[in-house]
């Protein structure tokens, strides 16, 4: 291959991916534009907060009790070297605050809810079911994609909080309990190094940052899926990978702007 | 579905969300324990802080008392001006003396307050006259190594 | 360019004019329609009269751009020339706004039904009242059942559309497409994949339908047979033009090769059995 046609492929790429983040930032706008009838009539997102937020509980409480009971034993292991097993508490409540529950529970939620949204927006864009929305003269974005927008930003940062909960709980559980560090120590420490403007909501914001992001992906990727089977499968590999990325960068964004200067 | 089963089940979802957030913001944040609004200010003079910093916690008798609130180098002492913003449910004599001190071997550093036997009690915008910077490692460190090589070789 | 566009125009408004003082009023009237995707032209320069209260059928091989011509009618694609006039309005001028409002009076069912997998049967042929009218769900309900009584299958309300089979999905396309009675219903392909019974059953639906709500009714199928039994007119297309107009019986006496194939489905005709390529013996390397 020569060195013009592989220049010429990475311009077509470059234009290719400026493209769809164009496409995907008009399709953003339409959505918070047509967002009225998702709260107008709120049983239509409170349908999708079902299959959004209360099917993803068992998968993000179960994860976030295992992070947590990770967390307690490696930062003892780590902790006991210099002598501060008491700041154990610390450690395990500032690593999930602020880091570990939006981020994980983002990536959970990505593979969870993010790949079955674009699947069955993809489905139903497959089986001509948005083309005959249209031709009811409903609009598909306030009536398909609105309510599950707003369905994603709500339970993500819930997610996120139950995850971080539920993970202070594991640590709790193999440091106090099983391992018997002190109980008094953990929880007097955790509270005094942990502030709740600073990390906790800083927390709660950029989980909130990670629903928009990840619902939009998985949303738009099914909605621009070419109506086929495979057009849908790589549509929901696609959310899954993109969004994972787009977690994991913009948290290096957020932390950045979020953690200097203290 | 049927619609009231749904509104159930995404009803204890938001509510074990909200529950969550409040849970890590009392129990595992500081908001059930600190209140800034019931607090009187003092300020102290160190020669050295090492590695305090703000929000510090300061205690007494190993109680939380309150919070660093500010740190300036004020420049006609050369020395540094550390803002406190105590709990006003405790009172404290004026010659209170205030020590920096640190939890652990590596653990934060935090101001301990040690009462004296003055009538009077600090105000709010007292000064705390009576300060002992940090203990900084490099400069025990130093001292020691002074000390060996001054000592006579046996 | 701005020139070409407005004479198009004029032509397109005269044309109009034309018919509607020469005969009775016309539902929809397509007029020189041109479409390309990209540079690859599928409608070119197509003419349709379609009179009130009418069953007209649209056939032609897969692929001859039957339904982009159903897309113009709907107002989802815009034409390269020509106009789609529907109710004497010119689909491809109308706003969002004024789209919305024309399609409200237009039903279409698509080639599978494409009903609404994440809801029931009932909920299906509700969606359209609840989404475009106030009416108390007392009421709804009473139209829903209607609705299902008219295809026959009122008994199925409770059912996800997963549950039923090619057929009832079909029907049950069909009750929520004529909602809420549209005065033109389009129908892509409606007998694909049908077994006999559903197939005549289908037909029979459309049929009354139509002629019950006094609406106009456009197929665009290939199922020669089965329609020919129901409908009023027929056109026929190939590779992006009307080659062949008439009632039925017209159809059927056709001594046009083209049409003649079609209807009696022979093998070889004027569409050749052999997608053109090289000479045979030459791409067995038989000859050099």
């Amino acid at each position: 291959m020569s060195a013009a046609s592989t220049i010429r492929i990475i311009g077509h790429r470059a234009i290719n991916a400026v493209w769809r983040i164009g496409m995907a930032s008009r399709f953003f706008i339409y959505t918070l534009l047509y967002s009225g009838s998702s709260f107008r009539r709120f049983h239509l997102t409170i349908k999708e907060l079902f299959s959004t937020g209360v099917m993803s509980l068992i998968i993000i409480i179960v994860a976030g009790l295992f992070v947590g009971m990770v967390l307690g034993l490696q930062g003892y292991e780590t902790l006991k070297r210099y002598g501060s097993e008491s700041a154990l508490g610390t450690m395990v409540a500032l690593s999930l605050v602020r880091e570990l529950g939006p981020v994980v529970a983002a990536l959970l939620f990505a593979s969870r809810a993010g790949s079955a949204m674009t699947a069955e927006i993809g489905l139903m864009k497959a089986t001509e079911q948005i083309s005959a929305m249209e031709m009811m003269a409903v609009n598909p974005i306030a009536r398909i994609v609105a309510p599950r927008f707003w369905a994603g930003v709500i339970s993500m940062p819930l997610l996120a909080a139950m995850f971080s909960a539920v993970g202070v709980f594991g640590g709790y559980l193999v440091g106090v309990v099983q391992i018997g560090v002190d109980e008094g120590s953990f929880w007097s420490q955790m509270q005094s190094a942990v502030d709740f403007r600073d990390d906790i909501l800083n927390g709660v914001i950029k989980s909130f940052v990670f629903g928009v992001v990840v619902t939009l992906i998985a949303l738009f990727e099914g909605y621009d899926a070419p109506p086929t089977a495979e057009g849908v499968s790589g549509a929901t590999t696609r959310t899954v990978v993109t969004s994972s990325l787009a977690i994991l960068m913009l948290d290096f964004v957020l932390t950045a702007i979020m953690f200097r200067g203290n | 579905m049927e619609r009231t089963t749904l509104d159930l089940w995404v009803g204890m979802f938001v509510v074990a969300g909200i529950a969550a957030l409040v849970m890590l913001a009392m129990k595992v944040g500081n908001l059930g324990t600190y209140n800034v609004s019931d607090a009187y200010q003092v300020q102290a003079y160190f020669n050295n802080i090492g590695g305090l910093k703000t929000k510090a916690s300061i205690k007494s008798a190993g109680v939380v008392v309150g919070r660093v609130t500010g740190i300036t180098l004020d420049t006609e002492r050369y020395e540094a001006k550390v803002e406190m913003s105590l709990d006003r449910r405790y009172q404290f004599p004026k010659d209170t003396f205030a020590n920096i001190l640190t939890s652990g071997l590596l653990g934060e550093q935090y101001i301990g307050l040690m009462p004296g036997g003055d009538s009077e009690m600090l105000k709010n915008g007292g000064v705390i006259k009576k300060t002992q910077s940090a203990v900084v490692l490099e400069d025990l460190i130093g001292k020691f190594i002074y000390n060996k090589a001054d000592s006579p070789a046996k | 360019m701005s020139w070409e566009l407005l004479a198009r125009g004029l032509e397109c408004a005269f044309s109009i004019l034309g018919v509607s003082i020469l005969s009775e009023p016309a539902l929809v009237e397509i007029r020189d329609l041109n479409f390309a995707y990209d540079k690859r032209p599928v409608l070119k320069g197509i003419n349709m009269t379609m009179p009130k209260g009418r069953l007209i059928a649209i056939m032609g091989l897969s692929g001859c751009g039957k339904t982009t011509l159903l897309r113009h009618i709907g107002g989802s694609l815009k034409p390269t020339g020509g106009c789609v006039k529907v109710g004497g309005q010119v689909m491809h001028e109308l706003d969002r706004n004024g789209l919305y409002a024309m399609r409200r009076k237009m039903g279409m069912l698509f080639q599978f039904g494409a009903l609404f997998t994440d809801m029931s049967v009932y909920d299906n042929v509700a969606f359209q009242m609840r989404e475009h009218t106030e009416l108390p769900d007392e009421i709804i309900h009473d139209l829903v059942l209607m609705k299902l009584h008219a295809v026959g299958l009122r008994g199925t309300q409770n059912l996800m559309p997963s549950e039923l089979s090619g057929g009832m999905a079909r029907r049950v396309a069909l009750a929520r497409t004529v909602a809420l009675d549209p005065m033109l219903i389009m129908y892509d392909e409606p007998f694909a994949g049908l077994d006999p019974i559903s197939l005549g059953l289908v037909g029979d639906l459309i049929r009354r339908l139509n002629d019950s709500l006094g609406a106009t009714s456009i197929i665009v199928t290939h199922d020669v047979q089965e329609s020919l039994k129901i409908v009023d007119y027929v056109y026929f297309m190939s590779e992006g033009v009307v080659v062949a107009e008439g009632t039925p019986d017209q159809i059927r006496a056709s001594d046009k090769e083209y049409v003649h194939q079609f209807v009696h489905g022979e093998m070889d005709g004027p569409v050749p059995f052999h997608y053109p390529g090289r000479d045979y013996l030459q791409d067995l390397e038989l000859r050099a």
